[in-house]
């Protein structure tokens, strides 16, 4: 398990904290003994061969998979099986996966304004506004009222990254972002990805992209 | 010759022809080779024999105007029996001179359902369709009506409590106090009536003559079983199918169990429980409508077998759907409602119809505890010294009406893939 930490700009506090976290699948010991602190406005770059366990990390983040040992410390909220925490942490993260994820059955619009809408109570109008904004900064404005089965790969994974966005979020999670796309797809969605960086959004980043890796 | 002016300044040409009238059709389809051509015209030969033998009983020999069975011997199909037996056919021993109000109460009940049918229909809307229709196909059947308060009192609570949970994230404060309202005014209400401090009021609505389920019968009987069966056993079958797939071990075991449990009987043997061993558990003095527990016990039916049409759906969601939905922090509902249930139900459209419709047709398994839905009417309808002898003519007009329904499901099918399926594929 390698992670390379981009250090630059802040000396803030911690945003997220692990401390000695393990995990098992069974009797395979997947995460051993892993520590990370990352500060505010952080950009960390996670490498590694195949099957070491990247993704079950950062999944570890917002418990889309649950650690069995150490703790996770999330914007103060330590993880644990209390939902409330559980909602609170994923409230703060947005997380982009490999496969877009996006909902076939929801237009681009409602997509984005889903979560704004039934999980931070923001008015319909406003969350489709916030919404409007964000993919015009990922550059389809025009695709919001398409479904994402009639959008390109490149194009879903910017959506996806613009629905992360829409909550607000202080820290994005990266898995893979740009490994199922087209090689000519891959720069719209990087070049999105490191202009949110420039703008100091705290990020982890599962990638193979070494030429973002390296931080440019 | 090659065009090398530029595209856009290209002439438009038609496209090319294509023979697609009958004539090019034909030969394309019918007679593209020898053996096809024989084949074609051998099966036209069979199809016209067997059509022109039917037509000739069906409609050239057929007696229309008889008005004893004896004048129809030797002639081709009676349906001269059909004109005499419709109306019992149809509305069954309900009173004959107050036959409009069956009549007028599958209006409203076909109304209900076309109504319904229409994807602009499902909001708030529907829970107005339903309950204008219920009521009003109810209240020509019985005559009268009687909703004890408690009944009141009850959705009241059921009301703001669904309200209360469901509804946190979206409605403003106005909205949630109502709610609260609601439900403290539905369970102290239901608390004193429990108590025996409020008495047995009950709003009476007697417009009409009381008629009693034992008579009711034909269609109505049919369409009420059907309808109220598969729209109580649809959420129902939901609630199972989700169940199935909790984490919860009590929760899983108790879906796992009724619906192994269901599927392993046959619905005859479940209605005649219901209609002869349940009474036998009751403490003596009760009694629970025939009718109605018959329609429970299709509910149950109906309810095992959908629920595991649905789990169907729920099982071919990727787990990225559960893990994107989960990421965003929406709670458990919001999970299902918004993007597991509309997306695991476009999936199984054709299997859940195709199990409406089996269902529609196995309502007739009611004639075994003596409950006259349509088919029963039909075999009744036999019965007649005066008519017998002529079981063709009723059987075949009882499978045109349920053919009419059931077609009118499948095509409903056919419109609602389209129709939920627009956009979301490329
Ligand atoms: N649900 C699971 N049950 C059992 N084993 C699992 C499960 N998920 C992952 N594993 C195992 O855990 C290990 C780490 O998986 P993980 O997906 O985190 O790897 P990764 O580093 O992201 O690899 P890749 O670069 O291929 O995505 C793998 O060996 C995998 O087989
Ligand atoms: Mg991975």
């Amino acid at each position: 398990m390698a992670a390379k930490a981009v250090r630059d700009l802040s000396k803030n506090a911690s945003l997220i904290e692990l401390k000695s976290v393990n995990k098992w699948f069974g009797q395979f010991h997947v995460l051993s003994d892993i520590n990370l602190d990352v500060k505010e406005g952080e950009k960390i770059v996670i490498c590694g061969p195949s099957g070491s366990g990247k993704s079950t990390l950062i999944r570890c983040i917002n418990r889309l998979e649950e650690h069995q040992a150490g703790d996770i410390i999330v914007d103060g909220v330590t993880l644990s099986n209390d939902v409330k925490n559980i909602e609170a942490i994923r409230r703060e993260v947005g997380m982009v996966f490999q496969s877009f994820n996006l909902f076939p059955h929801l237009t681009i619009l409602d997509n984005l304004t889903l979560a704004p809408i039934w999980v931070k109570k923001m008015p319909k109008k406003e969350a489709e506004e916030v919404a409007m904004a964000l993919l015009k900064r990922v550059r389809i404005p025009e695709q919001a009222l398409k479904y994402p089965g009639q959008l390109s790969g490149g194009q879903q994974q910017r959506v996806a990254i613009a629905r992360a966005l829409c909550m607000r979020p202080k820290i994005m999670l990266f898995d893979e972002p740009t490994s199922a796309l087209d090689p000519e797809m891959v720069k719209e969605v990087l070049d999105v990805m490191i202009e949110l960086a420039g703008e100091g959004m705290t990020m982890l980043c599962v990638t193979h992209e070494m030429g973002f890796a390296s931080g440019r | 010759m090659t065009d090398s002016s530029p595209v856009g300044e290209r002439p438009q040409l038609a496209p090319p022809v294509d023979d697609s009238g009958a004539l090019g059709w034909m030969r394309r389809n019918l007679f593209s080779s020898w053996l096809n051509g024989i084949t074609t015209v051998v099966l036209i030969a069979a199809i016209g024999w067997i059509l022109s033998g039917f037509l000739e009983w069906a409609v050239f020999t057929a007696n229309f105007t008889a008005s004893v069975g004896s004048e129809c011997r030797d002639q081709g199909a009676c349906w001269a029996l059909i004109r005499e037996k419709y109306r019992y056919i149809f509305f069954g021993s309900f009173p004959y001179e107050q036959h409009w109000r069956p009549l007028f109460a599958v209006i409203a009940m076909l109304a209900m359902l076309v109504l319904s049918a229409d994807r602009r229909m499902w909001n708030w809307r529907l829970l107005v369709i339903w309950g204008v229709g219920s009521f009003v196909t109810f209240l020509l059947m019985f005559g009268q009506i009687h909703i004890p308060l408690s009944l009141f009192l009850f959705v009241a609570l059921v009301v703001g409590g669904v309200g209360m949970s469901l509804r946190k994230a979206v409605a403003d404060a106005g909205e949630m106090n109502a709610y609260r309202v609601l439900a403290a005014i539905g369970f102290v209400g239901l608390a004193l009536r429990i108590a025996g401090i409020l008495p047995a009021w009950s709003l009476d609505i007697a417009p009409l003559s009381y008629v009693e389920t034992s008579l009711w019968g034909g269609i109505p009987v049919t369409m009420i079983l059907a309808t109220y069966g598969l729209a109580f056993a649809f959420p129902y079958g939901i609630l199972l199918a989700l169940g199935r797939r909790s984490n919860l071990p009590l929760i899983k075991g108790l879906c796992v169990g009724f619906i192994e449990l269901i599927r392993g009987v046959p619905l005859i043997s479940l209605l005649i429980m219901a209609s002869v061993m349940l009474p036998l558990f009751l403490p003596s003095g009760t009694t629970i409508d025939k009718f109605l527990r018959a329609q429970v016990a299709v509910i149950l039916f109906a309810g095992a077998y959908i629920a595991e049409v649905i789990r169907g759906g729920l099982q071919s969601l990727p787990k990225g759907q559960f893990e994107a939905a989960d990421a965003m922090g929406l709670n458990y509902p919001q999970k299902t409602l918004l993007i597991v249930l509309p997306q695991a139900i476009r999936v199984v459209i054709p299997p859940l119809i195709n199990t409406f419709i089996g269902f529609f047709k196995d309502t007739s398994l009611v004639l075994i505890i003596g409950i006259f839905d349509f088919l029963n009417t039909a075999n009744q309808a036999l019965v007649d010294p005066n008519w017998a002898g002529f079981p063709a003519e009723v059987y075949l007009f009882a499978a045109f009406i349920y053919f009419i329904f059931c077609y009118s499901m499948s095509r409903y099918s056919k419109y609602l893939e389209v129709e939920l399926n627009k956009g979301t594929r490329r």
